[in-house]
């Protein structure tokens, strides 16, 4: 089997899942507990968070650990909205983020906060002066995603943190970055970003456990009230095995990121120039967008045919995002690009990992040809 | 921003210095030099009185942020570099101020210096060829030659001309370790790091000296400390600590059956144990963060009563402070967030209810002979002491856990 399906979710590397066993298995103290167990967790929370930090070049109390990129979006922009409602409850965003920032901007509207959704082009893609022409007085956090989930989509992240920084001061950044993070080098303090969410099962690295970076001097109003874990902003007690299996892979991960990107880019082009070689199908993601990500739609095809098709086959693909795929409605994501019904209920994602070779990308476009031969036989017969 | 190329450090006292000056250049250039390691493209070297650091590519701002630690220095101006032409002075004078959009509707000046004095213009010429062009495309942007906003320098050399007009405030003092090496009694406090800071920058080298009392205090409060001095050691490049067990002296004083002079006598316990060691690590001086007055172990009493246990000089930068002000250097230095956090003191648990503010020396001195076994204990704690090398973002390995907690592998 060939796993082509990172930006669901990765393979936890074997190291990760070892450390993780090994961590829970001897450190069970509670990191808050003044015994010599609980100051030894403690020390591995300590380390995992300077691991985590060094890797994204920010300092240590910049880091809060959460549940996955799904908490730390939740948290970046209720605490931001909740901390900060006298100044205003405007928000900006995009319409192709990914649902948990989506549905928390629709949830924040219910509330009462006004939501600017900007538009995408046909590549998906915002610009600085939409996002800048967006801005009101009352507006007090833009949210925008690094890469977009399903197609691929990089957005313009370094130009919108310049123009926010030198424009509008007071208004936040917040940028998720879980597909972008180890596939496209970023720099959080060149890119003017004050809050940047984070998921570990995107790099290999354990489900469950994520971090939100917060610009040291930022206050947020915690979700949830607790212990006070976390600086008060996350409480609970923390997730240690998983937080150092997340610390290890993100180490991994930050490693030679424009090697591996480029890597992955030469497979994703021979990818690429393979699915347009296919008359049938329709290429939807840039050829400038991520490294990872490769979306095709087959029109007339219902997408799921070909998902089971090629998983006999013995490759693992996914129909839109894995968070959306059970719902059969067309993508939300292809729809806002400007595709019609049909392209955008029929899409198929290849996302690629570091370990995968040219000889992999082969072997799916050997199969991918025969499946689309065998169906358009099956077309062409009566029923 | 314009795009700085060189940044010029000026020293301050220490130009006073006349004979010695050269030694003192010469600290703070090899000060600079070790914090430049994490900047390969850099170069630097010192001229009379300045220190020129070719930025070669690398982040101006981060590096300014870095050498405004620098002790000896006094200031930092990031310098663009220009041709010396007419031509090229004035195109790159003009962006120079175009380029930062905070200079408008200010008053500004141009003073130029032509160190070349071949130069075909004259310095007063200079001023008013390069203001013209700039006047005329900055809007709102007017002359006033007494008390500019921005006064924009104009170097001129044979080689290159030097244009700056930001002059950044340094650390100031005395290069690092030009005036001898003292111990400082670090607790984990707000005070004792900024005293050290304090200390280090009047070129004293400090070694750290705390005093912990397990199970009296939590193994976290040691830390703390420790954490402290890798604080402090990023101003120095690295920072000695010496760890020394007190719960023996303690138990033993808190049984003499004086409770309210028991801060007196550890404080005095102390004083000698860190002479003791800094006769062992030759040192001519202790460091502590008193300040006159804010609690009973620092009234002019019991200050008298207790520097008297040691014959070594015992500075007290802070003596003269508000407290207000020692928590803005401790907010400035980075040592107050990790100063606050609540780890217990090794005092706190013996803390008296009526601490003596006024004790009585002779009183002191024999409640202190009658404890025949202290000298011992005293002995016995330098011989205990445990010594760590702190090095910034550097793991420090110590001799007596058996496995550490923290397995490289996992990370």
């Amino acid at each position: 089997m060939i796993y082509f399906d990172h930006a669901a979710t990765s393979p936890p590397l074997e190291d990760v899942t070892r450390t993780m066993a090994e961590v829970m298995a001897q450190h069970y103290g509670n990191p808050s507990s003044l015994h010599r167990l609980g100051d030894e967790s403690g020390k591995l929370l300590k380390k995992a968070r300077e691991v985590c930090a060094d890797a994204l070049k920010v300092k240590p109390s910049e880091i809060v650990f959460t549940s996955g990129a799904t908490e730390s979006n939740n948290l970046a922009l209720k605490g931001a909205a909740w901390q900060y409602i006298n100044r205003g409850k405007h928000i900006v965003t995009t319409t192709i983020e990914h649902p948990s920032v989506f549905e928390c901007c629709e949830q924040l509207q219910g509330l009462g906060w006004e939501v600017t959704y900007l538009p995408v082009n046909a590549s998906g893609q915002v610009t600085v002066k939409q996002v800048s022409d967006a801005i009101r007085e009352d507006t007090i956090v833009v949210s925008v995603m690094h890469v977009n989930n399903e197609i691929g989509t990089v957005q313009p992240i370094a130009e919108i943190g310049a123009m926010l920084k030198n424009n509008y001061p007071r208004v936040l950044f917040h940028v998720d970055g879980v597909q972008g993070f180890g596939k496209i080098p970023l720099s959080i303090s060149d890119c003017g970003i004050d809050l940047y969410s984070l998921s570990a099962h995107k790099w290999r690295g354990p489900k469950g456990v994520g971090l939100l970076y917060v610009r040291d001097g930022l206050v947020l109003s915690p979700l949830m009230a607790g212990g006070g874990q976390e600086g008060g902003l996350r409480p609970g007690t923390e997730n240690v095995p998983s937080i150092v299996g997340m610390a290890k892979a993100i180490r991994l991960a930050s490693e030679n990121v424009t090697a591996k990107s480029q890597e992955m880019s030469r497979l994703k082009e021979i990818l690429v120039h393979g699915i347009q070689d296919l008359p049938q199908l329709v290429l939807n993601s840039g050829r400038d967008g991520a490294p990872h990500i490769v979306h095709f739609s087959y029109p007339g095809m219902k997408a799921e045919v070909i998902l089971h098709m090629l998983e006999e086959e013995g490759f693992i693909v996914s129909t839109q995002s894995a968070c959306s795929s059970k719902y059969l409605e067309p993508s939300r994501i292809l729809l806002a690009m400007g595709k019609d019904a049909a392209t955008a209920s029929s899409g198929i994602r290849v996302s690629l990992g570091s370990e995968h070779t040219e000889d992999h990308i082969n072997k799916l476009l050997n199969s991918l040809t025969k499946i689309i031969n065998k169906l358009q036989k099956l077309k062409g017969e009566p029923s | 921003m314009p795009d700085y190329d060189l940044l010029l450090l000026r020293f301050g006292e220490i130009t006073l210095k006349g004979r010695n000056r050269s030694r003192f250049e010469k600290a703070a250039l090899s000060h600079v030099k070790a914090l430049l390691h994490a900047f390969p493209r850099t170069e630097a070297w010192k001229d009379y009185g300045r220190i020129y650091v070719v930025l070669n590519g690398e982040p101006a701002q981060q590096i300014i942020q870095v050498l405004k630690n620098v002790f000896g220095v006094m200031s930092i101006c990031p310098v663009k570099i220009v041709p010396s032409q007419l031509d090229d002075i004035i195109a790159a004078a003009t962006s120079f101020i175009q380029d930062r959009p905070e200079i408008r509707e200010t008053t500004f000046k141009v003073s130029a210096r032509r160190v070349w004095k071949g130069f075909p213009y004259s310095s007063l010429e200079m001023n008013k060829l390069v203001s013209k062009p700039i006047l005329e495309s900055v809007p709102g942007l007017t002359v006033d030659v007494h008390h500019p906003a921005v006064d924009l320098r104009v170097e001129i050399r044979e080689e290159e001309t030097y244009l700056y007009s930001e002059v950044i405030r340094a650390a100031g003092g005395f290069p690092l370790g030009t005036n001898g090496k003292a111990m400082l009694l670090l607790s984990g406090g707000i005070d004792s790091p900024v005293a050290g800071w304090s200390a280090m920058r009047r070129g004293l080298e400090i070694e750290c000296v705390h005093f912990h009392s397990y199970p009296f205090t939590s193994k976290k409060a040691e830390e703390k400390v420790i954490d402290l001095a890798r604080v402090l050691s990023g101003y120095a490049g690295k920072i000695k600590i010496h760890l020394v067990p007190f719960t023996e002296i303690q138990t033993v004083l808190a049984q003499s059956g004086h409770d309210n002079l028991i801060i007196t006598l550890m404080r005095r316990s102390m004083l000698r144990i860190a002479t003791r060691l800094a006769e062992n690590n030759g040192a001519l001086a202790l460091v502590t963060g008193d300040s006159l007055g804010q609690v009973a172990s620092q009234t002019l009493s019991s200050m008298n009563v207790i520097g008297r246990a040691t014959n070594l000089p015992l500075l007290r930068p802070l003596v003269m402070s508000d407290k207000e002000e020692i928590i803005n250097t401790a907010h400035q230095i980075g040592t107050y967030d990790l100063s606050i956090l609540p780890y217990e003191d090794c005092c706190t648990l013996f803390v008296p209810k009526s601490p003596a503010t006024n004790p009585n020396l002779n009183v002191v001195e024999r409640i202190e002979s009658s404890l025949t076994q202290l000298d011992g204990l005293i002995e016995e704690a330098v011989k205990g002491t445990e010594t760590l090398l702190i090095q910034p973002g550097e793991a420090i390995n110590r001799d007596s856990e058996e496995e550490p907690v923290v397995q490289e592998k996992w990370f």
